[in-house]
């Protein structure tokens, strides 16, 4: 299958920082990824860069010919001297017709908002609006950029399980920017962790054990892992025996099942 | 009808608000006042020029308000604060202006009506030009109109769904001059941007959508022009101001209007 999104080798530079060094990055059709990591550590950098909105330094990003991004970003203020409702919002850029934006807000769980205006949305109405926007465009991956800032924990749960929800009927690939740690984690196919470089990079499990992870967020041995656990416990025979992964070879092979059963 | 000056003159402002009240929304909506006071300044050296080489005044303004834009977005693009940069140029443009324009002789005296329009002396010729130029701006935005008002609302947002955001300022810097250098007769450089941002500025108070907004500029925009030049020709007041200071009072209406509603 192609990939929808490959960079190689990616480096990016603000000034004479250099906030992305020699990442490589891939996501295929239908897959969940998330990216991980402290703050300044170059996630928000890059998502825009595989989207094209920030210029890199060196190495390369290609995106499928005709790929359809729903990008969800991490801030979005509408200056209040633009008039806006929610139903046109849902416009920008391509008019959709009103049953089918009815029918995204719907699904995204705020029917009924469309004649209010955005500056009156609550933060977690607001979010829905921008993932049914994004939704509109029928993309072939959702990138969402920490869509939870300013949520609840309840709220970002929620938030998280309809991205999973509409990843299962729409089969569209999902990026996403998180340090909501454990929600993240186990919705994901992968997790890669960064600080200015991939860290590590694997399934949720394996990189919640990996050294380089417990270390870049200060976890004592357990306890991200135990969190992780409580939260999933229910496919955790599944990944029993799951190894060290060949794709992310600076991970470590998950050596202790002690916390298993916290 | 035509023969009559205060015909045109209310036909000439009237036919302005086509082209200033969507134009003036979005520069409402991006806070680009500052960018339209300036090449409105900078029409002032265009003005000067017209006259040292001979060329239409609408072709001198034009082209040096395009100049003025297209330099603003090329050094903002490196890293120096926009308001310093707007500064620096409005008024290197406006002081140079004046000083070229006191070097042509006959200029002079008329310099007063470029500052602040002389709306009661546009020909017929005029008329027709401000028409057809304010149409050219409507149209330019009309066509453009989604992807300049996703790229308004967010830039980022714009990029990801396939637009070019930079095509969009270009466009709407474009409509700025070419806005600028119709408008210059009539208002004058010095409140032209208060012609683009009074009306919309009122409009806003009571619509609900971009759209209604960028009608309602219009709207209120012909109501000031038309209760501006009532109020010059009932007290001998200066047209241009008149019409600005119309606006202005329509402005309060609204804030009025929006608290009891």
């Amino acid at each position: 299958m192609i990939p929808l999104i490959t960079a190689s080798g990616l480096s990016v530079r603000h000034g004479d920082a250099e906030v992305l060094s020699q990442v490589d990055f891939t996501i295929a059709p239908g897959e969940i990824v998330t990216v991980v990591g402290p703050n300044g550590s170059g996630k928000s950098t890059l998502i825009r860069a595989l989207i094209g909105l920030e210029p890199m330094a060196s190495g390369t990003v290609t995106r499928r010919e005709d790929l359809v991004i729903g990008y969800v970003p991490q801030k979005l203020h509408i200056d209040p001297s633009l008039p806006m409702t929610v139903r046109r919002f849902l416009s920008l850029p391509r008019r959709v017709d009103d049953a089918s934006a009815e029918a995204a807000l719907l699904r995204t769980g705020v029917p009924g908002l469309g004649g209010r205006q955005i500056a009156r949305l609550s933060g977690g109405q607001f979010q829905r609006v921008l993932l049914a926007r994004a939704l509109l465009a029928r993309p072939d991956i959702l990138i969402l950029d920490e869509p939870t800032q300013g949520l609840d924990q309840p709220g970002t749960a929620a938030f998280y399980k309809l991205i999973e929800e509409v990843r299962g009927e729409t089969g569209s690939a999902v990026l996403m920017v998180s340090h909501d740690l454990h929600v993240v984690m186990s919705a994901s196919d992968r997790v890669i962790c960064l600080n200015g470089h991939v860290c590590c990079a694997g399934t949720p499990r394996v990189v919640s054990e990996a050294p380089e992870y417990r270390a870049l967020f200060g976890l004592g041995t357990g306890g991200a892992f135990a969190l992780y656990r409580h939260v999933h416990d229910h496919d955790h025979e599944a990944d029993e025996g799951h190894g060290h992964d060949p794709s992310a070879p600076h991970c470590a092979h998950p050596h202790s099942h002690e916390h298993d059963h916290a | 009808m035509l023969d009559d000056f205060l015909m045109r003159a209310g036909l000439a402002g009237i036919g302005l608000t086509f082209a200033t009240g969507p134009l003036g929304s979005f520069v409402v909506w991006r806070r680009m006042a500052y960018f339209g006071d300036a090449t409105a300044h900078a029409a002032i050296l265009g003005v000067a020029l017209s006259f040292g080489f001979g060329l239409s005044i609408y072709v001198g303004t034009l082209a040096v308000a395009l100049a003025m834009a297209v330099t603003v977005a090329i050094l903002s693009g490196r890293g120096h604060a926009l308001d310093t940069l707007l500064g620096v140029l409005a008024h290197a443009a406006l002081a140079f202006g004046l000083v070229a324009a006191s070097f042509i002789s006959g200029l002079r005296v008329d310099l007063s009506a470029y500052l602040f329009g002389d709306i009661l002396a546009v020909s017929r010729a005029d008329v027709g030009i401000i028409w057809a130029g304010s149409a050219l701006v409507a149209l330019l935005l009309a066509w453009r109109w989604q992807g300049l008002l996703t790229a308004t609302v967010n830039e980022e947002l714009a990029q990801a769904s396939g637009l070019n955001p930079r095509a969009e300022q270009l466009v709407l810097t474009l409509a700025l001059a070419l806005t600028v250098a119709v408008a210059i007769k009539i208002v004058g450089a010095l409140l032209i941007s208060a012609l683009l941002i009074l009306p919309a500025a009122a409009a806003r108070q009571l619509a609900r959508g971009p759209e209604v907004m960028a009608f309602g500029a219009t709207a209120v925009g012909s109501l000031s022009v038309l209760a501006g030049l009532a109020a010059s020709l009932r007290w001998d007041a200066p047209a241009g101001p008149s019409i600005v200071a119309a606006a202005a009072v329509l402005f309060a209406v609204s804030l009025l209007a929006r608290r009891r509603s």
